[in-house]
């Protein structure tokens, strides 16, 4: 059997973003972060994939994708 | 998570709305949410004031977070385009500026004072309560009735886009926020 590890991880829609700073203040791993007040930035190392940021994101710009670990 | 102080800055938010409603004068408090973003952005290059600051933002996240009163949709595509973006933030100060126009007319003495809140550009509700007259012109309680009117307005809008989609709804299309992150790229873009 193929065993591909798969982790899910946060992906944002930059040119949508609002730079609210929702995503920062909620993720419980500080992997968010607002860059120069344009727009949010995940450190994938940080992300465990969790979900909250996407559901607190009130422009619902961020998606869980899975990717290759 | 961390508690800061500035957590509780919803606080000030809601006590600025109550306060308005007694004594219309304490409106011009609410420059404040005016100045202080603008500078944050202007100065540092930052949305410091949304992402830390905001009263407002704090109170529709907890009223739709925490208790409950959000459906937490997805806000339409719509709503978050640019056009709209930039479209209600050009809407919103003309607006502005319509009502620094009504007060220099009371200034100048063209116009009486009219002591209403207009609540979304329209609806003009008697506010007679909240004036007890002023030390100073009463060109100083039109500002004051005009800039509530624009804080209740945004309010409104706030909470009618909370309840429908996410509890921050209202900072996608906010003009505060809008307008600092403009100012944000252009700081990015100019170089540095
Ligand atoms: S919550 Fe959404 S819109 Fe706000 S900064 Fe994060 S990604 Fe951007
Ligand atoms: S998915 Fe969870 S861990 Fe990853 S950025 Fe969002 S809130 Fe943080
Ligand atoms: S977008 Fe507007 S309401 Fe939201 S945090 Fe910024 S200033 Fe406050």
């Amino acid at each position: 059997m193929n065993l591909v590890k798969k982790r899910r991880k946060a992906v944002v829609d930059q040119g949508l973003c609002v730079a609210c700073g929702c995503c920062v203040k909620v993720c419980p791993m500080q992997a968010f972060e607002i860059i120069r007040g344009v727009m949010a930035q995940v450190k994938e190392e940080k992300c465990v994939g969790c979900g909250k940021c996407a559901r607190e994101c009130p422009a619902s710009v961020i998606g869980i994708r899975e990717v290759e670990a | 998570m961390k508690k800061h102080w500035y957590d509780y800055l919803w606080i000030a938010s809601a006590t600025y709305l109550i306060l308005g409603f007694f004594n219309i004068l304490f409106a011009w408090f609410g420059l404040l949410c005016f100045f202080i973003p603008l500078l944050i952005s202007v100065v540092r290059g930052t949305k410091g004031y949304c992402n830390r600051y905001c009263g407002r933002g704090q109170l529709f996240s907890l009223l739709g977070g925490r208790f409950g009163l959000s459906r937490k949709r997805d806000i339409p595509n719509w709503m978050k385009s640019k056009v709209f973006r930039y479209g209600f933030l050009i809407f919103f100060f003309a607006m502005f500026f319509q009502m620094l126009w009504n007060t220099y007319l009371v200034f100048a003495g063209a116009q009486d004072l009219r002591q209403v809140v207009t609540l979304l550009w329209t609806f003009k509700l008697p506010w007679n309560w909240a004036y007890h007259g002023t030390l100073f012109h009463p060109g100083v309680a039109q500002f004051a009735f005009g800039f509530y009117s624009v804080m209740l307005t945004s309010t409104v809008l706030g909470l009618v886009t909370m309840v429908l989609f996410k509890p921050r709804s209202w900072c996608v299309y906010c003009p505060m926020g809008t307008m600092t992150q403009l100012i944000c790229k252009a700081k990015c873009g100019g170089g540095k």
